[in-house]
Parts: C-alpha cells; structure tokens; sequence
C-alpha cells in the first residue's frame, strides 16, 4: 500500500473551516492510548484523537504544533488526514505555508 | 371623477413602497448568498474526510456496529424536515415540505412508523395546522446555522437511533433538505443518513481503493468515536446546503416580485394619466356646453 517517497501528505480540517495542508516528515499525535508518531510508509490506521497537541515537521521550515480537542485522523498511503472538532494553530505565522 | 384619481395614486403609492421592500430583501439575500456558498465549500474538506473514512470502515463489515449492520427490520423512521424560518422566499419551503410528505407516505407504504424532527418556523407552521405530530422543532437561525445546532440535532437523533425500537426508539434516519446545485437550480432532496447507504463505486485508481485500516484503539472505540461526528458533519452539511438554497431562493422571489411592483406601478400610472385625461376632457365639455347653453339663451 505504501509508496515509498519520503514525505507525507498532511491535511488538517476542522468541523467548518479548513485548517491546514502541507508537505510533512513527520506527524506526531495523541491518541486515547498514548502518543502514535507517524513516518512516511506506515500502515494505514484510523484513530481516535485525544484532547491535546499535535506536531508537524514540515518538509521545510519549523516544526508546527496543532490544539486540537477531539477528533480521529486517519493514514494510508502517505496521506494523512487528521480531521478535528475544532483545531488551531499554535503559530499562526506558520499556517500560511 | 377625481375619486377615481386618487383610488390609483394610492395603488402606486403603496406598490412603490412594496417594492422599496422587495428591493432591500433581495440585495440582503445576494450579500449573504455569498457567505453561504463559502460556508458551503468551507464544511466540504471535513465531510469529504468523514465520508471517506466511514465507507472505509462500513465496508469492514466484520466488526459489529450499528455504523456497519443493517437491522433487520426497520419499524420506525426518523424524518429530519429542514426549512426556513422566514417565508418570503418563494416555494422554497413548500417543496421541501412536499418532499417531506411524500416520503412519509412511502415509508407508511412500507409498514414503518414516521417520526418527524422540524427545523424552521415555517415546518413547525405546517405540523401545527395540520395537526400532525412532531417530535422537536429546532427554530432559528435557518439562514446562518451554526455547528452547535447541528450537533444538537445529531445527539438527539442518535440517542434515538441508540434506543431500541421498544422503547422508542428509530431503526432509520432520513433528511429532507434543499440540496443547492447553483445559484439558479436547488431542488430538494432525500438522503438517508443511518443506516449506511452503501456506495458501489468502481476504483479507477489505486489510491482511490479503500485502504484496510488498523484501528487505535480499539475498532469498537474508533466507531463510537465516529459515528456522532458522521452524523454532526451530514446535518451541518446538509444545514449549510438548505440556508444557501433559501438565500437563493429569497433572491429569485424578490427580484420578481420587485419585477412585477415595476410593472404594476407602469400599468397604475397609465390608467392614472387615463382617468385624469378623462377628467379634463369631461370640464372641457361642461365649460363649452355652459358657455353655448348660455349663448342660446
């Protein structure tokens, strides 16, 4: 399922707005089990977000953190999309790619 | 003769004011019909990531879940009715309010029971008169709803949902909204939101097959987790489609209203410069009969 191009595809949406999208090394969240850190290649997962801060490392520039309060994200083929009841960027300078 | 004068400049008097009104509702309507298409394409990602994930999980059907299994007998239905709040929007909520009808005949048809959830004043209207049940009415806000109604409107129906048909509760969840196709067709439409309607689509692509997700945590918890928010994401959806139909709506109705004031007040004038010719025509006649009469005495 997996190609194995080192990047991830991100996208962030909220109930009704959207929030983000980018190219990503890595993504970092949490779930109601712990933390689950995603790198390019993982197997495909639906998960249930908890209330709390998600991290992005974008292809370049600086590491993004996401509030997010609720939600699921799911990854398969280098695509994730993390869909959250409500999200906001930390560093709103950074949303604009 | 005079009166007959003053009967038609009240008629374009107050005609005129008619379409004073009629003008400013149509431009209210075109500046909000905007805001309403963007909200439209703003709430379109998150559904669009919802659908996908939930037809990825429904066709896994080996986890049992309300989101993945048909019941197999389907006694009461709910109906989700939305329209306006405000008439004054041509036959936007009547044919909504049709479409309703006839659904509710056919899922009588088939043996179900129908329970009928309103928004907008004007299905609560409706009911009312008619005398016909409903379970809630949700009023306020039609042409700009917010997320919280539509969550609103989702715990309750799946609270329903949840409850066994014994205690009643619903087996099936249908909305009957204005789906907005563009600025000049909305035509109204029935989706059924529960159980999942599965969609047979061909894969074109690789990456348009579903994938075959591991669930974190668990699969139970991930639906659980899922369902309300599929639920939430089709109202609102569906809430935000039906405010921009009746902004679209409103629009068309006004400006023709206003398009017929126009002519009205055309046709007034006319017969106004008639009656007033007549008027002169007939002093004309009177002072030249007096003055011959006169004469000939």
């Amino acid at each position: 399922m997996a190609n194995n191009s080192a990047e991830l595809e991100v996208e962030i949406v909220a109930a009704d707005h959207f929030v983000w999208s980018g190219q990503a090394t890595m993504v970092k969240a949490r779930t109601s089990d712990g933390e689950i850190g995603i790198l390019p290649g993982h197997t495909p997962v639906l998960a249930v977000l908890a209330a709390g801060e998600l991290a992005i490392q974008p292809v370049s520039g600086d590491r993004i953190t996401v509030n997010v309060d609720g939600g699921f994200f799911s990854v398969d083929s280098n695509r994730v999309v993390i869909v959250a009841d409500n999200a906001t960027v930390g560093d709103e300078a950074t949303a604009t790619r | 003769m005079g009166a007959q004068i003053r009967v038609y400049r009240q008629k374009i008097a107050s005609t005129s004011s008619l379409r004073k009104i009629f003008k400013a509702m149509e431009l209210i309507a075109a500046s909000r019909i905007g805001k309403a298409r963007s909200r439209v394409a703003a709430s379109m990602p998150y559904a669009n990531a919802i659908t996908r994930a939930v037809s990825a999980v429904a066709s896994q059907s080996e986890i049992d879940h309300p989101l993945t299994t048909e019941p197999e007998q389907i006694r009461r239905a709910a109906v989700l009715v939305l329209t306006s709040d405000r008439g004054l929007a041509g036959s936007y909520s009547a044919s909504v309010l049709k479409q309703a009808q006839s659904l509710t005949e056919l899922l009588h048809g088939e043996g179900k029971e129908v329970r009928h959830y309103l928004v907008g004043r004007k299905a609560q209207a409706y009911f009312d008169f008619r005398n016909i049940q409903y379970q809630q009415v949700w009023t306020g806000g039609t042409d700009s709803p917010e997320f919280s109604t539509a969550r609103e409107i989702g715990e309750e129906l799946l609270s329903d949902f949840n409850t066994p048909f014994e205690d009643g509760g619903v087996d099936e969840i249908h909305i009957v909204y204005t789906r907005f196709k563009s600025m000049v067709v909305q035509e109204p439409a029935v989706i059924r939101l529960l159980p999942l309607e599965v969609v047979e689509e061909e894969a074109t692509a690789e990456t348009d097959l579903l994938p075959l997700y591991e669930y974190e945590p668990e699969p139970e918890q991930v639906l659980n987790a899922l369902l309300p928010r599929y639920i939430e994401s089709r109202i609102f959806a569906a809430l935000l489609q039906a405010a921009a139909s009746e902004l679209a709506a409103r629009q068309r109705a006004m400006k023709s209203a206003s398009d017929n004031a126009t002519d009205l007040i055309e046709k007034y004038t006319r017969l106004r410069n008639n009656a007033r010719q007549a008027e002169i025509t007939q002093e004309l006649t009177e002072i030249v009969g007096g003055a011959d009469a006169l004469a000939a005495s």
